[in-house]
């Protein structure tokens, strides 16, 4: 019999849906590797006797008509969870305890899934590498000393170390796809309104989007299926009649039309991604679909729109963080020094530098150039895209410009940071559907990843296309569990 | 230059006083803005507060459909445009009682536009713009005098929709303000879209001050008054400031622009902050609500609930009772009085019940400083009083007497009239008797009467009356008297 762990989430649902293995076994197997795991730094919040309680639970009084019966799962910690510690990775929500449930991992809880704990992330979701958390940077199963990416990069490297089963993160710039593609995992973001924002703690609400991450493409079509809903209780949810992605599934893309966008070969990017981006199109040649060529003229403009619009909606997100009703406070000789201080020793640099930017581009006098200019460039992205998915059913491109850094190489400059983010990042100006596959390797056999783009709410056709290049691509990663000792 | 008119006179200069209002005006509605939370006013501290109203990490707000019939309700009522786009917007500041860090609000496009408040003045109407009415979130109470050592904070009001309403530079005297914070009351009271009681915060402004000389057209450097709580102080503190401005003018100083705050104890406005240290509020589009959006069906629709309002009310009072604008003004200013009104007049003569309403009761009532919801008289019992006056069971000097016996208890007046015996004596038979009796008694005055001493005829109807006990038929009395005097 094959090692447990080893299992995709749904042949894993087989052997509980057949009896052959309990919850309690499942959930007994990922907490003990979890332990051992405690190298890579992925838990902020271990929920594991919890766990064994409810997966026993689980196993007295089985319901094998949910679609994750019994299956544990870790989560980003930006989810507000019920009564388990949130602290999106920072000090100022070092011991915050919610109250109240997120909709998506609700979700999640409702099919049957439980909660082993809270995984590590960037503070507030501000990152690319994992590396702004208060909780410590977390290390990816790839190499040990290399980053996860960000910034649910706990959410990641506990997925490729086969802590949990599958997981979910949230994606504001690429915050899933950009992990997925440095570990060799599976990552999708959803379109904008197609998961409910409900009880996450807010970065950039205009970008924000939870979304599953798996080790294959049929585990993401089954968690997109469970955590996607409409919620009254987020504005900005859509009702829009969701598919069943996971019963309809499949590798028929014939004459699927893919774009191949000419501005993302950008200056520098190495050859092995260029060559990857070969091996994509010829692959999806073999299935079947027609290469086009096309063009995303404001491409460039991406990662400057995006650095002012996610910063100016994070510097009044955040500012509900003040030290007066829950979290961090430090004392002060009145409130303005209060508020200084609770911030100051309550947040990390990284988000202290965006809520700078932030506060600069809202600023009067400076709003008209930057925040109003920012928003008129996002909407010829978004354009760009409709007039694209005119001639093109979906877009492929390389998912970053690069594998995997090392940790600490890019942490003094924030610049060649954010550009980690340019390929993702379009995606969410445009409120679009993006998914992350593992292609390759590079020449340090780090994993590479292909991105594959679709229209609003065609969540489907680009899980398709995943499904269909992957069976092709056959990606396969050598690995010792060297983190264990 | 009409001689109402509003002038500020330092040595020899005369000043006129522009002033426009912004009204903050609480939404009548049981649940909040963006949350379920209940609104009801003196609610133990926090106790009316959502997760949402706290801002607790990641939760959203969500519309409430009833608090933007409401707005769309006061913009219809204020004859102004609806905007059937209109959008939220963060304004982002610090505040121990502004858990989001930010209040969300209207900046540029407000889901009302311009409009009209037509006031009654003496000389006339007077046409007041109405530049907009927005909506937005009340802030929660900061409260500094229970903890010495603390600020405590209350959040129930957190969250609490408001409409400000923003008039044009176009009112010119504190009674003007009066008018008009009286009608934009009225008018919400009429639609049902805030109680306007100022006591209670439902109602608030804050209050644009400017003078310029007079006859010049250009505006004065203005100061903005915060958060004035009652007509009264919004009244004191233009005069105050206004008075302060055309020092400052006279004296060859310059008015800085800057916000101002009325001390209620000193009767003077003082600076709170200058426009150097103003607020840079980082408005933005709330990314966590989409646009405001409504089809003219939904316009509509609210027009179809738009009960008669006050204007048109007094012009029915005109037209079919034939009331004088004067009272008919009064009569429709405040709804309650006007529901009173045509309660009465369901059964008794309009002319009359405008008189007693008018007269009488309000005079009781100001006596005991009740709002005519808490008339000790019910509508029902004075019209009987009325009724009684009009077929002549009662004279309107014993109706006098009824009434203030009927502010004590409110009671049927045919009831008191039976008891007390008060019911006038208005057979001429028994009438004719003791006018005989007092003049065979009073054979003198009869005969200096005669001889052409007019003015005894009083004399007459005195003693009479007092024969009777007060309850001769004084018009019947007269007449008879006459016929005997002159016959």
């Amino acid at each position: 019999m094959t090692n447990l762990i080893d299992l995709t989430l749904s042949d894993l649902l087989k052997k509980i849906k057949s009896k052959e293995i309990s919850s309690k076994e499942i959930t007994t197997v990922y907490i003990e590797r979890s332990k051992k795991s405690k190298k890579l730094n992925t838990y902020v919040e271990e929920t594991f006797e919890e766990a064994i309680k409810n997966s026993e639970k689980f196993d007295n009084n089985p319901n094998f008509d949910k679609k994750l019966s019994g299956i544990p799962l870790a989560v980003k910690d930006l989810f507000c969870t019920k009564n388990v510690k949130t602290t999106a990775g920072s000090k100022i929500l070092e011991n915050f305890v919610p109250t109240y449930e997120a909709t998506v991992t609700q979700n999640l809880w409702n099919e049957g899934a439980i909660l082993l704990g809270k995984l590590n992330c960037d503070e507030f979701a501000m990152g690319s590498s994992n590396e702004t958390s208060y909780f410590g940077n977390v290390i990816s199963p790839i190499d040990d000393n290399l980053v996860p990416g960000g910034s649910s990069g706990g959410s990641a490297s506990a997925l490729a170390a086969k802590l949990t089963p599958a997981t979910i993160g949230t994606d504001t710039g690429g915050s899933i796809r950009q992990p997925a593609s440095f570990t060799g995992t599976v990552g999708l973001k959803p379109t904008y309104g197609s998961c409910s924002r409900y009880g996450i703690v807010a970065f950039a609400s205009s970008l924000d989007q939870a979304g599953p991450m798996t080790r294959d493409v049929k585990d993401c079509a089954l968690m997109l299926e469970v955590i996607s809903s409409f919620d009254p209780k987020d504005s900005t949810s859509i009702n829009f009649k969701r598919p069943n992605y996971f019963s309809d599934l499949n590798r028929n893309i014939k004459g699927k039309k893919i774009g191949i966008p000419k501005e993302y070969r950008v200056d520098g990017m190495p050859t092995e991604i260029e060559n990857l981006w070969e091996k994509g199109k010829s692959y999806l040649k073999d299935c079947g679909a027609e290469i086009i060529d096309i063009s995303l003229p404001h491409t460039n403009y991406a990662l400057p729109t995006y650095y002012i619009v996610a910063p100016a909606e994070a510097s009044s997100n955040l500012a509900r963080y003040d030290g007066v009703k829950y979290g961090y406070r430090a004392d002060g000789e009145n409130l303005i020094d209060m508020y200084e201080k609770t911030r100051s020793l309550g947040f990390g640099d990284e988000v202290k530098r965006r809520i700078m930017i932030g506060t600069y581009v809202l600023s009067s006098g400076y709003y008209d150039a930057y925040y109003l200019k920012a928003q008129k460039v996002r909407k010829l992205i978004k354009n760009d895209f409709d007039s694209a998915f005119n001639k093109v059913d979906a877009i492929l491109t390389p998912s970053t410009p690069s594998s995997a850094f090392k940790i600490g190489d890019k942490t003094n400059d924030p610049v060649s940071m954010y550009l980690n983010d340019i390929f993702t990042v379009p995606v969410n100006l445009a409120g679009l559907p993006g998914i992350s596959i593992p292609a390759g390797l590079d020449k340090n056999n780090y994993p590479l990843g292909l991105q594959v783009i679709g229209k609003p709410f065609d969540e489907q056709v680009i899980l398709d296309i995943a499904f269909s290049m992957e069976e092709k691509i056959n990606f396969k990663l050598k690995k010792n569990d060297w983190w264990i000792k | 230059m009409s001689k109402d008119q509003y002038i500020i006179e330092k040595n020899g200069n005369k000043y006129e006083v522009i002033i426009g209002l912004e009204v903050h005006a609480q939404v009548l509605s049981e649940s909040k803005l963006f949350s379920t939370s209940a609104t009801k006013f003196g609610s133990e501290p926090n106790t009316q507060v959502s997760l949402v109203d706290a801002a607790f990490p990641g939760m959203l707000p969500v519309i409430n459909e009833f608090c933007i019939k409401q707005a769309v309700k006061t913009g219809i009522g204020l004859n102004a445009k609806i905007n059937k786009k209109s959008i939220f917007d963060r304004k982002n500041y610090f505040y121990a009682d502004l858990p989001q860090g930010y209040q969300i609000s209207q900046y540029k496009d407000p889901i009302v536009g311009e409009g009209t408040v037509v006031l009654d003045l003496p000389s006339g109407p007077k046409t007041i713009g109405i530049e907009r009415l927005h909506l937005e979130q009340d802030a929660g109470k900061s409260i500094h005098d229970v903890d010495p050592g603390s600020t405590l904070v209350d959040l129930n009001r957190s969250g609490v929709a408001l409409m400000e309403i923003v008039s044009k530079p176009d009112l010119r005297s504190p009674e003007e303000v009066n008018l008009y914070v009286k009608k934009l009351r009225s008018i919400m009271r009429y639609l049902g879209t805030c109680d306007g009681n100022m006591q209670e915060g439902s109602l608030r402004a804050d209050v644009n001050v400017s003078v310029r000389k007079l006859g010049s057209g250009k505006l004065g450097t203005r100061c903005e008054i915060k958060n004035v709580n009652s007509i009264k102080f919004m009244q004191m503190a233009i005069e105050y400031e206004a008075n302060r401005q055309a020092e400052l003018l006279e004296e060859g100083n310059v008015v800085d622009q800057e916000t101002r705050l009325f001390d209620t104890k000193k009767n003077q406005t003082r600076s709170m902050r200058s426009k150097e240290d103003a607020h840079d509020y980082r408005y933005f589009p709330d990314p966590d609500l989409l646009p405001l959006e409504f089809d003219d069906q939904f316009i509509e629709n609210i027009k179809k609930e738009i009960p008669e309002l006050p204007d048109q009310k007094k012009n029915r009072f005109i037209e079919k009772f034939n009331l004088n604008p004067y009272e008919a003004t009064i009569l429709v200013s405040d709804l309650d009085t006007s529901k009173f009104f045509e309660k009465v007049i369901e059964k008794s003569d309009v002319k009359l019940s405008a008189n007693w309403i008018t007269g009488e009761l309000f005079a009781l009532l100001n006596e005991n400083n009740l709002e005519i919801s808490e008339s000790p008289i019910s509508p029902e019992n004075l019209s009987k009083l009325i009724n009684l006056i009009s077929d002549g069971t009662i004279s309107g000097k014993i109706a006098k007497t009824i009434f203030e016996i009927m502010s004590k208890e409110d009671k049927d007046p045919n009831i008191i009239v039976n008891e007390k015996g008060l019911k006038q004596e208005s057979d001429p038979k028994a009438l004719e008797d003791l006018i005989q009796k007092v003049l065979i008694s009073n054979e003198d005055k009869v005969n200096e009467y005669k001889s052409g001493k007019d003015k005894l005829f009083g004399f007459f109807v005195g003693q009479v009356m007092k024969e009777s006990n007060g309850k001769g038929n004084p018009q019947m009395i007269n007449k008879i008297l006459k016929e005997k005097l002159n016959g």
